[in-house]
């Protein structure tokens, strides 16, 4: 007689170790686990809720200043260095993790109009109203020293901006016209121009070093060529560019920020349209800075908030500001990717989260999952309604929301205006120009 | 307008005469006939210009710059002044006389030449400049192109971005740190060796070899033009060295001399100041220059020159003066300098015999070979690199002690044994000569130690190395044993031939490092002309031979979830025949059973009624807008009249038809759902180009309820990592695996970069 019995493989549910996990079996039978959309909609919903709920980007803010924060550096080894220059002539260098300030310095009179570390985090420079360029060390004098920079370049005129090259000892100014100087050398190496007017910035190209950027008063943003001494091109927008930022993992690729509220994203070897364009600010905005990551950039404006924009959508994804933070004159991404910060007119530097409900610390396994699952799942159901409207909810200022709703409807006038014409006038006399388009003056080779 | 045009235009030309006449006037001030001429001509004009006013007429007026071009002192009008000379008419009068040939064949040809265009102006250069640069510079930014484009649509990228171990080890290096163990894998490889499989098959070609150390062609020809360079430098300095060894001015060699001890004293002041450590070295060679003469006693009176000084030092005062310049000098030389550390004259003694053995002007001369060309440098050491690379495999790790004697074995052929032998007794013999000195460093005498050992040992070695094969490597292997101990030697040697794998036998390939060095030599030259595509190619290949495996196997895994995920059909085709009457039977039992239970309620005129009722519902309904007692009795029981009702019921349009008419069994509910409606996406979203592709990504879940812990993990991977503290720099062109251009920025400029190259120039003509 044959006896049936029930038997099982211990290699199925015996563990080998004890440290080994217990194995589950799993039927993943999809009757049995119905449903699925539904209820991953409200997984995606509940994440989105929990993420506003616990966005708090705000972490430290920075005082000490006695005048506003004009200018920022990021120390180029050291994640917890920062380095501020005021519109007093002074110059502080802050400890990030404990936010407080090691140094100060009267490197100035006047404004302080641009700093930038050296690439190797030994030195940095700073450019002031007083017509001159200072290189200081970084780590402070010694006991019963003078506090005095290495270096002191006289010039002729005001340098309104500095940078210094990513790979080698050499830095360039602006002002009247742009300088290339070798750190070894009081004078230029060369100076490129091209018409005149006071620029207002100028940076390096972080992976082809031998680029420059610059922007001017008179509206137009000029690339130069370091290596063959020569500008390149120059595109001129419908209002003054104030400041220019190179991705840092796309070559070609550089942010403007205009003072008609907009950033534009240019591809250097075609200027005639922009990439794209960035409008959320209602005021001119004053300074950009990319992610390390090259996927997204802050920018800091007049109207008392900084933004991020992901560089290929044309809006916001987020936007910080505080009741006490008044223009935002400079801001920075860490180099880290997590932070960001930013100095303004009322003397603070303050410390803000990238992302706003990031937690920060280690995180378990368990959470890191868990945080992958509901990112990915808000990213699913990102175009529902609902989750569109918690997602995309954020309070701002009054100033800031009626600022935004009469522009909304300016807008709208001017688009109106636009299609009516179009509409009462013989096909094909009014060109249709698009928004990209619109901004772009002239490209003058 | 064109009146008040021409008002104008008149105005300012009678300022321009008044201006114009000024100078005239001045000269002339005496006659008055050429002032009444003026005024007439001023009458004219004035004229002219009135007649012009009615703008019908109006002709060009002549215009000039200079007053005395129409009206000179000579009263010859120049008429026609802004016609240009062609020197036909030059020649005309020439025509009739034929004497004046020769000047006439000369014109012609004069006038045949073309002239020399006028060069553009300086914005229009500059522009064109402005676009050449930019036209080059968006060509060395469009090789971006590619990774941009890649980490734009990449599923996941990992920050800070690592470099990519684009170097690879061939198969015959991997194989050597591995034995076969198992009798199994011994003889696999046994078999393998026979056919000599895999020890030969993926083994690089000496021309493979070379092509994968090849630089760019681009880097080549900077290489090049730096060697040049260097090169012309080089002879221009030689040249002048021997211009000014040809002078033969006393005076002017004095001065010279002269010069040069001030500014070595100076410079020594200087590095005592700045560099301690360096002026010590300075001192050593002041040591050692004394030393030097005192060995030498080169300028005492004992030299040929000297002797006859000294006859004519009584009688010639200058001759008395050069002997005693002579002896300070050598005062000079012989004095001790005090040196911080206590300095022996036997160690010095020592340093000089060492530096004898090797002459420091050799090394120098190498320094400044090497020096300036940071090209030279670089392949020299990578040579040294690659023999190492070569050797390290084979051979075992040395001690540091034994570096000197490795070093040896690099530059020595390997070819002969015999040959390599003799080389090395002649040189140990050599050293023995050169100095039986005890070498304060405990490595020299370390090595010491091992050449006695050696020399007992070499009679057994060549006896030894004469039965064995003559295959290089062993060769090899022998000489690092003898340069240990006789016990060592004699112990690794059978060892290592019975113990060697027979992977490690390579019959032919194998390669002595005389021929790698060649290799190397010529590797320079020959990557000029190989195409790196086919390098490429290569690499690839070899990068996909790994990869292959893989994604069998990922396959299977993909086709184990789908036999998990589906149900197989074919377990019921099985089943057997009798089963399924069995099976029949149960079915109508239980359809039975079914009525049986339901037996009370209708379903299907349930369900019709409930279509019919939702049918009412949702068809358009009339509006009754009558008014009872309007303009009639009104009251309890009354009804307004047909009429009446008639005319005030406004009828409702007829609807589309349902959706369900002809579906009987089914009830279509076209009516919107508003709670529903709160939740669901209106537009098309942008990426997506088709609705059912959008809800093809919604119906998918990703949750781990749904997919296994892999999938689970694959369809939540995060589209950015960043590693906490870490600092995330740019992209560099090393890290996506470009050659970055080895020339500094700095250096580029510092050449003066306004000079046209050729290139430019061509491309400035093209314009």
């Amino acid at each position: 007689m044959k006896v049936k019995m029930l038997s099982r493989n211990p290699d199925n549910y015996v563990r080998e170790t004890k440290l080994d996990l217990q194995r589950v079996p799993r039927n993943y039978d999809p009757t049995l686990h119905p449903f699925e959309v539904p209820r991953e909609y409200v997984r995606a919903l509940n994440a989105t809720k929990l993420e506003r709920v616990f966005a708090k980007p705000f972490l430290a803010s920075l005082d000490g200043h006695r005048d506003g924060v004009n200018c920022l550096a990021k120390h180029p080894k050291s994640l917890a260095t920062v380095l501020s220059g005021a519109c007093d002539g002074e110059v502080r260098i802050w400890n990030l993790t404990k936010r407080n300030c090691i140094r100060t310095i009267q490197a100035h009179e006047g404004f302080v109009r641009g700093i930038c570390t050296r690439f190797c985090g030994s030195s940095f420079f700073t450019v002031g109203d007083d017509k001159t360029v200072k290189q200081w060390k970084m780590d402070g004098p010694g006991f019963g020293e003078e506090e005095e920079p290495l270096h002191t370049i006289l010039g002729k005129t005001v340098y309104t901006g500095i940078d210094h090259h990513w790979k080698e000892g050499i830095f360039a100014t602006c002002g009247q016209q742009v300088d290339i100087w070798d750190e070894q050398k009081t004078s230029p190496i060369c100076s490129m121009t091209w018409g005149f007017d006071s620029i207002s910035s100028v940076k390096f190209n972080p992976i082809e070093t031998f680029l420059l950027g610059s922007c001017a008063s008179d509206r137009n943003i000029v690339l130069y060529d370091m290596r063959q001494a020569t500008p390149l091109k120059k595109v001129i927008l419908d209002m003054r560019t104030n400041t220019i930022c190179w991705n840092p993992m796309e070559a070609f690729i550089f942010t403007a920020a205009n003072e008609d509220y907009n950033l534009y994203t240019f591809d250097m070897r075609a200027l005639d349209t922009p990439v794209m364009v960035h409008m959320d600010h209602v005021s001119a905005v004053l300074d950009v800075d990319y992610s390390p990551t090259g996927k997204e950039f802050v920018s800091a404006s007049f109207d008392k908030s900084i933004r991020i924009f992901p560089v290929d959508k044309s809006r916001s994804r987020e936007v910080y500001h505080t009741k006490r933070m008044q223009h935002v004159i400079c801001v920075k991404w860490t180099s880290d990717s997590k932070y960001i910060m930013c100095g303004s007119d009322e003397m603070n530097i303050r410390l803000w989260k990238a992302n706003a409900s990031e937690k920060l610390g280690v995180l378990t396994s368990r959470e890191k999952t868990a945080k992958d699952y509901n990112q990915k799942l808000k990213e699913k159901f990102q175009y529902h309604p609902h989750i569109k409207r918690i997602a995309r909810h954020r309070h701002l200022p009054k100033s800031i929301y009626s600022q935004i709703q009469e522009q909304r409807i300016m807008k709208e006038a001017r688009r109106r205006k636009e299609v009516n014409r179009l509409k009462h006038s013989k096909p094909g006399s009014v060109p249709i120009v698009s928004e990209k388009k619109k901004h772009v003056v002239a490209v003058v080779k | 307008m064109s009146g008040v045009r021409a008002a104008k235009s008149l105005l300012a030309l009678r300022e321009q005469e008044e201006l114009e006449d000024l100078p005239n006037d001045y000269p002339l001030s005496t006659s008055e006939d050429e002032g009444d001429g003026g005024g007439e001509r001023k009458h004219q004009k004035l004229l002219e210009a009135i007649s012009s006013l009615d703008g019908k007429n109006r002709r060009k007026l002549a215009e000039r710059s200079e007053a005395s071009l129409k009206v000179s002192e000579f009263t010859v009008s120049s008429e026609g002044s802004g016609e240009r000379l062609v020197l036909s008419d030059l020649l005309e009068p020439v025509k009739t006389s034929s004497s004046l040939a020769t000047v006439k064949k000369q014109l012609n040809r004069v006038k045949s030449k073309k002239t020399v265009e006028l060069p553009l102006n300086k914005e229009e250069v500059e522009r064109i400049h402005r676009e050449v640069a930019f036209n080059k510079t968006s060509q060395t930014l469009s090789k971006w192109d590619p990774i941009v484009q890649k980490n734009r649509q990449a599923e996941q990228l990992v920050f800070p971005l690592m470099k990519e171990q684009s170097a690879f080890a061939p198969i015959e290096h991997v194989l050597n740190g591995w034995k076969a163990r198992t009798p199994l894998e011994q003889e696999i490889f046994n078999l393998l060796c026979k056919n000599k499989q895999p020890v030969t098959d993926p083994l690089l070609t000496p021309v493979e070899k070379a092509s994968l150390k090849a630089m760019s062609l681009e880097e080549a020809k900077m290489r090049r033009a730096e060697l040049q360079r260097a090169r012309a430098l080089q002879s221009y300095y030689e040249a002048r060295a021997r211009r000014e060894k040809k002078i033969k001015s006393k005076k002017y060699h004095r001065v010279l001399k002269k010069g040069k001890a001030k500014k070595a004293l100076q410079e020594f002041e200087n590095l005592r100041k700045t560099n301690p450590a360096a002026a010590l070295e300075e001192l050593e060679k002041l040591e050692k220059a004394r030393m030097m003469e005192r060995m030498s006693l080169k300028h005492q009176n004992s030299g040929k020159w000297a002797k006859s000084k000294a006859i004519m030092a009584k009688y010639d005062l200058e001759a008395r003066q050069a002997m005693q310049d002579q002896l300070a000098r050598n005062k000079e030389l012989t004095q001790k300098v005090q040196v911080a550390s206590e300095s022996e004259e036997e160690e010095g003694g020592e340093e000089e015999e060492g530096d004898l053995l090797v002459p420091d002007a050799v090394n120098e001369a190498h320094m400044t070979a090497d020096g300036p060309n940071p090209w030279m440098v670089r392949n020299h050491s990578g040579d040294a690199k690659e023999a190492e690379i070569q050797k390290d495999p084979e051979q075992l790790p040395e001690p540091m002690a034994n570096e000197a004697s490795e070093s040896e074995e690099e530059e020595r052929p390997v070819a002969e044994e015999e040959i390599l032998l003799k080389e090395f007794e002649e040189r140990r013999s050599l050293r023995k000569k050169s100095g039986l000195n005890q070498d304060a460093k405990p490595v020299s005498r370390q090595e010491t130690k091992a050449d006695s050992s050696t020399q007992e040992v070499l009679s057994e070695l060549r006896a030894l190395s004469q039965k064995l094969n003559k295959d290089s490597h062993q060769c090899r292997k022998q000489n690092v044993g003898s340069a240990r101990t006789v016990l060592s030697v004699q112990r690794e040697e059978p060892a290592g031939e019975e113990e060697e794998p027979p992977l490690l036998q390579r019959p032919e390939r194998a390669q002595t490092l005389e021929e790698l060095e060649e290799l190397s030599k010529e590797g320079c030259f020959q990557n000029e002309e190989l195409p790196r595509p086919a390098l490429e190619e290569q690499q690839l290949e070899r990068n996909n031979q790994p990869s292959a495996p893989k994604k069998k196997t990922k396959e299977q895994m993909i086709d184990l979830q789908n036999i998990l995920t589906t149900k197989s059909p074919s377990v019921k085709s099985l089943a057997v025949p009798t089963i399924e009457e069995l099976e029949d039977e149960q079915e109508r039992e239980q359809k039975q059973m079914i009525k049986e239970a339901f037996a009370g309620d209708d379903v299907i005129r349930d369900f019709l009624k409930e279509k019919r009722e939702a049918v009412e519902a949702s068809k358009p309904k009339d509006v009754d807008l009558t008014l009872p007692g309007w303009g009639e009795w009104g009251g309890v029981g009354l009804k307004p009249s047909a009429k009446k009702r008639r005319r005030f019921l406004i009828k409702a349009p007829e609807g589309p038809p349902r959706k369900d008419k002809n579906l009987p069994n089914v009830i279509i509910n076209e009516k919107r759902n508003i709670q529903a409606a709160a939740h669901q996406v209106r537009v098309l979203p942008y990426p997506f180009t088709h609705h059912q592709q959008f809800e093809r990504t919604i119906q998918t879940p990703i949750g781990s309820t749904w997919n296994t812990q892999r999938a689970f993990q694959k369809l939540t991977t995060p589209k950015v990592v960043t590693k906490p503290g870490h600092i995330i720099k740019p992209i560099k062109a090393e890290d996506v695996g470009y050659r970055s251009s080895s020339r500094s920025d700095l250096s580029v400029i510092q050449r003066n970069p306004k000079q046209l190259s050729i290139r430019h120039k061509k491309q400035l003509k093209k314009n």
